[in-house]
């Protein structure tokens, strides 16, 4: 039973991983949303490449929130990296950034 | 301009910040990543409105539209910037023992997208004739 005792009773790792969760499903509805602006005028070689960077963009979140996530298993997780962070964030603006270079 | 400067530098220095203070308790840092992932997908939320204008309402004249999405992703890009300054800022304090920086950055957003709601809602009424 040690192990019921060590674990946080506020549960703030299982909290902070299902965060990570609810964004990863947000990012992935932006991402679908790009492909389908990508993909408007047809499949074209530039709208394809927009689904290929929007998709590399979305893989991008994923492998970080996937990371992260694998290390919050525990009971007392490592604290979270700025350089996480940062990506986490570029990706986000890669996607806003696709998503202007498609509106011209 | 230097403090913006040295922000910046920490968020590319991981290592800087644990050179400086206590390590606070985990479960801190945990919220604190809680608060950062809310913003980002707030970040995304708005990107997302970005795309939907644009896609959703093909029958706008295609300056509003644009200018409508470009208003959102601008603000998008800017809150997924800025939820990694005000994480590296908050740990950071949390890490000296200070108080938790402040923002005027909620208010300004909370304006930006009232006033973008109130715009689409003028546009989406009177805007069809404009096809």
């Amino acid at each position: 039973m040690t192990a019921v005792t060590d674990r946080d009773p506020g549960l703030q790792p299982e909290r902070t991983r299902l965060a990570w969760r609810r964004t990863t499903l947000t990012a992935t509805v932006v991402a679908l949303l790009a492909g389908r602006q990508a993909l408007h005028s047809g499949a074209t070689p530039a709208a394809l490449v927009g689904v290929a960077l929007s998709a590399l963009a979305w893989l991008g979140f994923l492998l970080v929130a996937h990371r992260r996530v694998s290390v919050l298993g525990v009971a007392r997780p490592v604290p979270f990296a700025p350089r996480a962070a940062l990506a986490a964030a570029l990706c986000t603006v890669a996607l806003a950034v696709f998503a202007a270079a498609m509106l011209f | 301009m230097n403090k913006i400067a040295r922000s910046v530098r920490l968020w590319f220095a991981p290592q800087r910040i644990r050179e400086e203070g206590d390590t606070p308790d985990y479960r801190f840092s945990l919220a604190n990543e809680r608060t950062f992932l809310a913003w980002i997908r707030t970040a995304l939320a708005l990107i997302g409105g970005g795309f939907a204008v644009d896609q959703f309402l093909p029958e706008l004249v295609w300056g509003v539209r644009a200018g409508l999405a470009l208003g959102l992703l601008a603000a998008g890009v800017l809150c997924a910037l800025r939820a990694v300054n005000h994480w590296v800022r908050c740990e950071r304090a949390m890490r000296r023992g200070e108080d938790l920086p402040v923002s005027r950055f909620p208010a300004l957003l909370g304006l930006v997208v009232a006033v973008v709601a109130v715009a689409m809602v003028v546009v989406v009424l009177f805007g069809w004739e404009g096809v």
